[in-house]
């Protein structure tokens, strides 16, 4: 799923408005996502207190004996079951470092409680880096592979991308292209970016080799 | 019952049940059977379909408490969101005219139990929670949770686009979480634990 999206969804998920194929698709993600996993079971438990704002009649006392009566009869209860969130042996460090990008980023600057703030203090070992000309950040792993992180970014308009570049020695190579849209985008560069070298974004007419606009915003890691 | 099951926590009961104990699935359903009921029938709205949702949730509960990893997640939230997850499966496959109120609202009843004054100070907390929120916010969460619509669903209903829904849902969730920090208490506990 396109790590631009994950964010919020992780409400919608919480609340149960995705529909199937939008929900299926999140818990794909979700398979990768140890941060998201997170996320979600903090919204779910918020979510579930909304169940208390109901009136609550006494259901009728057949309902009870029923409901064992069933259990009873499926005894024992040793139906196999699919681990819903199973965790494949490697995630994808793309899948990771834009899990990472929300748990540090978005989600402290939303969430400003403590809880928040002693896991974002603790959480992963990414160099989080400003980024200049927007409010975002740059993260990079100790591998050198990056997820730019910007807050309204807004679409692309008609027949331009953002494209992403990393400079280094003075030479910008293209690390990547994508549509921007409403609310926080998470991308996930194409190319490693060492110490020193510069991260810029541009507007182009498509995927460029070189840039061709101004930069809109950089960061230097 | 044979054993005292009062004193064990949420979590510990569904341990129990994990290994097929009968009467600590008892003793959750008394735990927590109004509020799965109440939640039903506000989304599903008839009582026969509110009572087969939680029938089923239970069922769940029964056949996968194995799976129930207590680090993750409140027994009383799992419980809930199954509760919620098939009271909304149900009300989409049956498109009742949802969001409208009730004709009939049906009156909590009972003595003023324990129990019920605890689902009654749960109430007015969450209550007033969700009135601090922004509006929009309010009505997004409260069209998703109660309705059971999709976030496209509600783009359409609003007339608004689907970006600006999935932001309030997400801001509005994420404020409400801080207010009830804020508010605290009592949502770790019920009487019946203590």
């Amino acid at each position: 799923m396109d790590h631009e999206t994950v964010r919020e969804l992780t409400a919608a998920f919480a609340l149960d408005a995705l529909d199937t194929n939008e929900e299926r698709e999140f818990e794909d993600h979700l398979a990768h996502c140890e941060q998201c996993r997170e996320e979600v079971a903090v919204f779910q438990e918020v979510a579930a207190l909304l169940a208390y704002d109901v009136e609550t009649p006494t259901p009728a006392p057949t309902l009870r004996e029923r409901m064992l009566e069933q259990a009873r009869s499926e005894r024992p209860n040793v139906v196999p079951l699919r681990r819903r969130w199973a965790v494949p042996a490697a995630a994808t460090l793309a899948a990771v470092a834009a899990c990472a990008a929300i748990g540090l980023g978005i989600w402290a600057a939303s969430l400003s409680s403590r809880l928040d703030r002693e896991r974002t203090a603790s959480a992963q070992q990414a160099k989080v880096i400003p980024i200049s000309g927007a409010e975002g950040s740059l993260l990079v792993l100790p591998s050198g592979q990056a997820t730019l992180v910007v807050s309204m970014l807004g679409r692309a308009p008609d027949g331009k991308t953002y494209e992403a570049w990393v400079i280094e020695g003075g030479k910008p190579k293209p690390a990547g292209t994508f549509p921007g849209g409403e609310g926080p985008v998470a991308v996930a560069l194409t190319r490693p970016v060492a110490a020193g070298a510069v991260v810029a974004v541009t507007l182009e007419p498509g995927p460029m080799a070189q840039p061709t606009g101004k930069p809109l915003f950089s960061a230097t890691v | 019952m044979a054993r005292d099951l009062a004193h064990l926590s949420d979590e510990a009961l569904v341990a129990l049940v994990a290994r097929s104990d009968e009467a600590a699935l008892a003793e959750l359903y008394d735990r927590f059977g109004r509020v799965a009921y109440g939640l039903a029938l506000r989304i599903v709205r008839d009582p026969a379909l509110a009572e087969d949702v939680v029938q089923e949730a239970f069922l769940s509960v029964w056949r996968s408490a194995g799976r129930f990893v207590a680090e993750r997640a409140k027994a009383s939230t799992w419980l809930l969101t199954l509760v919620h997850r098939r009271a909304v499966d149900l009300v989409r496959k049956e498109e009742p005219r949802r969001g409208e109120p009730l004709e009939t609202a049906p009156q909590a009843t009972g003595d003023a139990t324990d129990d019920e004054a605890w689902l009654r100070l749960r109430r007015a907390q969450v209550q007033e929670a969700l009135r601090r929120l922004p509006d929009q916010q309010r009505e997004a969460l409260e069209l998703a949770y109660y309705g059971g619509f999709t976030q496209s669903e509600l783009a359409d209903r609003l007339g608004q686009p689907l970006g600006t829904i999935k932001s309030r849902m997400f801001s509005g969730l994420a404020r409400l979480r801080e207010i009830l920090t804020e508010m605290e208490e009592p949502w770790t506990t019920r009487p019946s634990e203590s």
